[in-house]
């Protein structure tokens, strides 16, 4: 399978789950369409379907993806603490398994959105790694030119419509992407990511009714992740809602939902085949509570965690979605220890050769802050 | 007198409110358990309780909108909004209730409302998270909107916002909550649609508010010793109402001025001081006056993009020498 490294240091890490094939899928425009004319969904290969469990080899896969994130991280907040990377910087350390798990079955054609905690969707969906940390670092070479910074990645060309900076500001969008891919006649869908603290704001429930709505048609092919770390910044999911049940609210919208363990990478794995699956199948939206935890701060710049005790994070460590993939790996005999240290050694050696790359670009020219306000011929229309 | 942080005399003058009068309340995200984002809530909820100091979920517009009501109730909340960048989602409640709702209700009802936070930029935070929201704010008759930027005047224009019974725009200057002043004890209160003349001269006015003040102080120092001119620097501080009388006193005075503002250069404040100028001062003037703005784009990240975005000291010193006809371009 994956040859983790490619030899001038840009990453080339992954087995790509894509099926080589185009579109297969017809679609009606009109939303009276009846249950019969339905989205034909092409005969996948196994691995496309629903997979009960991983096979070795698919683990380590997974298991090489969740240290890319993990060590392109720590890398970041060292970044942030030596004044690198400026603005705000929010890391996924501890919630790694979610998005490796679901975006293991994503489609090449299919639309990943997320908020600004949106560093592992762009690694997974395969933006070169120096690309990101370019972005971080405030580069021209970054991913969208040095504009946007840590919490506006966006790689269009992979199917990752962008990380976005107000709390549930994103949702509506994901919706709209759903419905355009229907609309196109498409078997794409929506992987939509939204964290806890998101549920409790207009967007989500305005958003949450329409694609139930929509869906009743076939015309919402929109799955709905939400990243329960327990806490938006501060506030636990309790201080934040009377009815904590976050799978549960979408049934106020029709939207069918269930729970996963987020911190069991094969839990997640199979959860989110069998759903997008089905969402591709019926045009429906689906939403999955993924339960995880953020064992990091908030942001790289938070130090006090008046909020939770220094036991609960130390549990939560104990149940780490990468020390967790570790050791079912070498239960099973899949790797033993010696195989783990290299593949962490690798990995540290490729995020050095990312992080010069970043710390050696240059900044972006000047013109680069007059580009891109508008779209078409007469771009800027202020003064420099 | 004590010297104070920005973020010190800003808790001061809530928590002086809060004692002398049960109807104050905060309202917020994280402003409790966690101490508030920019710790300036700190230590509150320990002290008043979780009844006084609100904890509230991410729902901008579901908690001030809330907060309208107790204010019509007679409460007189405090809201913050982590940053301003967020009170978009709240702006409807804002503009549609807060603003409005005394006047489509014939002056039955008042709304004592105090909402604040950090505006501005100036920390790589990129598009989403840098606005300043002055002039929009500044646009809807029926909120007062106000901008100080030194410990002292924070603590007294909120002692002011918190005993109104208006709404009142608080914006502060998120960039220099660290920043030390002398802060008087006790009552301050510093009235609304006063401006404050933060340095005296003779030969140029330069005109603004919130941090960009503290930029003309520097290139007044440095006109004074580059050129030997003597600027006058105005801290407008009251965006709304605004205090014309000052403006156009100094202009008669000096016959030159700039006006400097972080936000966009269309539709800004900085528009509105040159129209007043020219409307009461035109006799007076010597040359037109020059605003000096952020660039006309949504803020970007990286930091030599951003610093070429906002008003630097080179653009607000060629802009005063252009009005001073040492320098005929800028
Ligand atoms: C509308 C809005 N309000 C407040 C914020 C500030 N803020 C940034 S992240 C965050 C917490 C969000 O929590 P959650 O949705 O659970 O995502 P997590 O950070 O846990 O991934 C808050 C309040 C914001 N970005 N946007
Ligand atoms: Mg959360």
């Amino acid at each position: 399978m994956p040859a983790h490294l490619a030899g001038d240091g840009v990453v080339v890490f992954f087995t790509q789950n894509v099926p080589q094939s185009g579109k297969g899928t017809t679609v009606a425009a009109e939303s009276q369409r009846t249950e019969e004319e339905s989205v034909e969904v092409r005969e996948e290969p196994s691995e496309n379907g629903a997979v009960a469990s991983a096979d070795g080899e698919h683990l380590v896969d997974l298991y090489k993806k969740m240290i890319l994130i993990r060590i392109f991280e720590e890398a970041c907040q060292r970044g942030f603490r030596q004044g690198k990377i400026g603005g705000y910087l929010h890391v996924y350390i501890g919630q790694e398994a979610v998005a490796t798990g679901f975006l293991d079955a994503f489609k090449e054609g299919d639309k990943v959105i997320t908020a600004y905690r949106d560093h592992p969707h762009a690694l997974l969906l395969g933006s070169d790694p120096k690309a990101v940390m370019a972005e971080l670092y405030g580069k021209g070479t970054g991913l969208v030119k040095g504009k946007g910074g840590s919490m506006h990645l966006f790689d269009v060309e992979r199917g990752f419509m962008g990380g976005y900076g107000i709390v549930g500001g994103h949702i509506p969008l994901g919706l709209g992407f759903a419905y355009a891919m229907r609309y196109q006649q498409t078997d794409h869908i929506t992987q939509l990511y939204l964290g806890d603290g998101s549920m409790h704001n207009g967007a989500f429930h305005e958003a949450a009714n329409m694609s139930g709505l929509w869906g009743k048609d076939g015309m919402n092919p929109c799955l709905f992740i939400i990243e329960n770390n327990q806490y938006g910044m501060g506030t636990s999911v309790a201080r934040s809602t009377a009815m904590t049940d976050l799978a549960a609210k979408f049934d106020a919208y029709g939207i069918e939902n269930e729970k996963v363990d987020g911190m069991d990478i094969e839990a997640v794995l199979e959860v989110a085949h069998r759903a997008t699956q089905r969402v591709r199948e019926t045009g429906r939206p689906y939403a999955v509570e993924a339960l995880t935890y953020r064992t990091v701060p908030h942001g790289a710049a938070d130090f006090f965690e008046k909020y939770r005790t220094k036991d609960e994070v130390k549990k939560w460590r104990e149940r780490d979605p990468i020390g967790l993939l570790e050791h079912k790996l070498l239960e099973r005999d899949v790797l033993d220890e010696e195989s783990l240290e290299e593949i962490k050694g690798e990995m540290k050696e490729t995020i050095d050769e990312v992080v010069r790359f970043a710390n050696e670009s240059e900044e972006p020219p000047i013109e680069e802050l007059y580009s891109d306000v508008y779209a078409g011929q007469d771009e800027y229309l202020g003064e420099e | 007198m004590p010297e104070k942080t920005y973020r010190e005399a800003l808790r001061e003058a809530m928590t002086q409110e809060m004692e002398s009068d049960e109807s104050v309340v905060l309202m917020g995200e994280d402003i409790g358990v966690y101490g508030g984002t920019h710790l300036i809530t700190d230590g509150l909820i320990d002290r008043f309780g979780p009844k006084r100091v609100i904890d509230t979920p991410i729902a901008e517009g579901g908690f001030t909108g809330a907060a309208i009501g107790m204010a019509m109730m007679g409460m007189r909340p405090v809201v913050e909004m982590m940053t301003w960048n967020f009170s978009f989602l709240a702006s409807d409640q804002i503009i549609q209730n807060a603003a409005k709702v005394r006047y489509f209700s014939g002056g039955q009802v008042e709304v004592p409302l105090v909402i604040r936070g950090p505006n501005g930029g100036g920390v790589q935070l990129s598009a989403q998270h840098t606005h300043s929201l002055e002039n929009m704010y500044g646009h809807f008759p029926g909120l007062k909107v106000v901008s100080p930027v030194t410990p002292h005047d924070v603590k007294g224009m909120m002692l002011t916002a918190i005993r109104d019974p208006n709404p009142v725009i608080f914006l502060e200057a998120g960039a220099l909550y660290g920043t030390k002043g002398e802060v008087p004890e006790g009552d301050n209160a510093v009235p609304f649609g006063k401006a404050r003349i933060a340095r005296e001269g003779d030969d140029v006015t330069l005109i603004s508010y919130g941090r960009q003040v503290n930029l003309c102080l520097r290139v007044a120092d440095r006109l004074e010793e580059e050129d030997d001119v003597s600027a006058e620097v105005i801290d407008v501080r009251s965006i709304r109402p605004l205090d014309e009388d000052t403006l156009v006193e100094s202009v008669k005075k000096t016959h030159r001025a700039v006006a400097v503002q972080e936000q966009w250069r269309l539709f800004g404040v900085a528009s509105e001081v040159a129209s007043i100028i020219q409307e009461k001062a035109f006799d007076y003037l010597d040359a037109p006056v020059i605003r000096v703005s952020g660039a006309e784009v949504p803020a970007p990240y990286a930091r030599n993009l951003e610093l070429a975005a906002f008003p630097s000291e080179e653009a607000v010193a060629s802009a005063a020498r252009q009005v001073l006809y040492q320098e005929v371009e800028a």
